[in-house]
């Protein structure tokens, strides 16, 4: 069988076209979001509203409303509660966000236990992605536009928040607002990234691309572009060896994001670990040769 | 009668329990530098978030040129230098993007560049000499080429009045004299500019007035007089030594972070 074959065989079934699309539509969303994630410190941050949107999605799907409205009000409870505890106990922010989300996500576990129709709801926690129907694919590109959309118009104020919110204020911008803005669509993308990998791997999706870019460039503007380049690429990626592995679709996409970080990580020309060495021994070498 | 570019007046601010400001007072005319001189604690920061508006005073009220902070915010005159421990050199962003960040209130909704964006930035950053390291990655700078690029962040916005949070920190002589210089000029332009240091020595050449700060204004005059020996003990509290001390434990409150007369406020 020759590449061209090896490439073309998935997609003669209609379910692996749909998991292409959308989860090429996921890693590219996510992707451009962990940008500033990585950049703010906001990681475990990142983790904790992904996990804290579950009751909400859940709650969502019992009364029959959007699962983002659920996901954005129990995105926002879950930031209020960490504030909250943060700020009137001596617990330190990373207690209080490891407090809060688990409860959150434990709370959405017992109401996926208590609703009839179990299957479509754990589905949310692994993901599902050789099952995503045509309604789900339609939701994850609504949401992931306009997730996308609203990122890429106000890129230059959101970098600015995370350079330096205090200039942001002095000239006149709000601070609070970006941040609230960030946290929103951290919340809308959770749901966008949901569908694919599950709530459990959405924080990969939306760490490992911006940290890959982090080591590749000195420019925010070109790691808004590599980021989601490598994340598709290793999306897709994934689900090919998936199909051919007959393995788990959601965690090979995270496995195979997270082999590209390390082979970033190790060889970077920049930052990497070996790939700085070897810059080093091949301008030494060319000082030998001209010498 | 003109108004003062910036006046503080009785501004009292908490933090819990703790008093930062305490009835603050302080009256800057247009086109002056001064220097704010206290010891960590003094408020100096505080005092600085109070004038561009990041906290809301307990008590008291700023003015800038007369008009609410909220004002001169939206019109871009508060240019900021952060302090060199507030910034993240490791942010992927050149000089020149960095510089333009001042042009932000400038610019529409998604802040793209336009040609007077351009010529703003390409002649801020030629007015701080940093033109040949535009591309350069903000992290890769000296000390004092760092500072120059946020004061340049400043001209390219325009900013009538500068606030510069320790900008002799981690800075060699030679940058020291570039920055004293630079800020002349623009001070001679017409900027107000106000600098919270506690490295004295580099503020008589380079202010026309300082304020001894320990969370009221102690002093307010020419900077030979105000940083006079005795005077300088009394912000940082040097003077409380050679007095009887009534009660140690007021004294700890009063004065906290002051290390010398009482080892155990060492925090």
């Amino acid at each position: 069988m020759d590449l061209f074959n090896i490439l073309l065989e998935p997609l003669s079934y209609d379910f692996m076209v749909r998991a292409i699309v959308t989860t090429a539509l996921a890693a590219i969303v996510c992707a451009v979001l962990s940008c500033w994630l990585v950049l703010i410190g906001w990681s475990l941050m990142g983790d904790a509203v992904s996990h804290a949107v579950l009751p909400g999605v859940v709650l969502a799907y019992i009364v029959g409303a959007p699962f983002a409205l659920g996901a954005l009000v129990f995105a926002l409870i879950a930031v209020t509660l960490i504030g909250v505890v943060r700020n009137t106990s001596r617990v330190k922010e990373d207690a209080a966000i490891g407090i809060v989300f688990t409860s959150l996500f434990a709370l959405g576990l017992v109401l996926i236990s208590v609703t009839p129709s179990q299957t479509d709801l754990n589905h949310i926690i692994f993901g599902n992605l050789l099952g995503v129907s045509i309604p789900d694919l339609i939701q994850v590109l609504v949401l992931g536009v306009v997730a996308f959309t609203i990122l890429i118009l106000k890129r230059r104020d959101l970098t600015l928040y995370a350079f330096d919110p205090t200039h942001a204020h002095a000239i006149g911008l709000s601070p609070k607002r970006l941040g609230a803005l960030l946290l929103g669509l951290l919340a809308l993308t959770s749901v966008v990234a949901l569908q694919t990998v599950g709530v459990v791997l959405v924080v990969a999706m939306l760490i490992i691309p911006g940290a890959t870019a982090y080591l590749l460039t000195d420019r925010f503007s070109r790691m808004l572009v590599i980021a989601p380049v490598i994340s598709a690429v290793c999306s897709i990626a994934g689900i090919y060896l998936s199909y051919y592995l007959d393995t788990a679709s959601g965690a090979m996409v995270v496995l195979t994001q997270g082999a590209a970080f390390a082979a970033v990580y190790l060889f970077s020309p920049r930052q990497g670990l070996i790939g700085t060495r070897l810059a080093k021994a091949r301008r030494k070498k060319a000082v030998a040769l001209a010498a | 009668m003109s108004n003062p570019a910036i006046l503080v007046e009785n501004v009292t601010v908490h933090y819990g329990d703790v008093l930062a400001l305490d009835a603050a007072s302080l009256s800057l005319e247009p086109a002056r530098i001064c220097g704010l001189v206290g010891m960590n604690g003094s408020g100096k920061s505080t005092l600085f978030k109070a004038i561009m508006g990041m906290i809301k005073p307990d008590a008291g009220r700023v003015l800038i040129n007369g008009e609410p902070p909220a004002k001169a915010r939206k019109e871009g005159g508060i240019g900021y230098v952060p302090q060199s421990e507030d910034v993240d050199w490791q942010f992927p962003l050149s000089v020149r993007d960095v510089v333009m960040m001042g042009r932000y209130g400038h610019q529409g909704f998604t802040r793209r560049p336009s040609k007077a964006d351009r010529a703003a930035v390409d002649l801020a950053l030629d007015r701080v000499e940093l033109s040949e390291f535009a591309n350069r990655q903000i992290g890769q700078l000296s000390g004092g080429q760092k500072k120059r690029a946020f004061v340049a962040r400043g001209i390219a916005q325009g900013a009538t009045m500068m606030l510069l949070d320790e900008p002799f920190a981690g800075v060699d002589k030679r940058s020291e004299t570039t920055i004293t210089r630079l800020l002349k000029e623009l001070a001679s332009d017409g900027c107000t500019i106000l600098i919270s240091t506690h490295d004295l020595h580099a503020l008589p050449q380079l202010c026309d007035e300082a304020v001894l700060l320990m969370r009221r204004v102690l002093m307010h005059g020419p900077p030979e007089v105000v940083l006079q020996p005795e005077h300088l003990a009394m912000a940082f509290g040097l003077d409380v030594l050679n007095r009887d001390l009534p009660d140690p434990d007021l004294n700890d409150r009063d004065l906290p972070g002051l290390t010398v007369s009482n080892p155990q406020g060492r925090s």
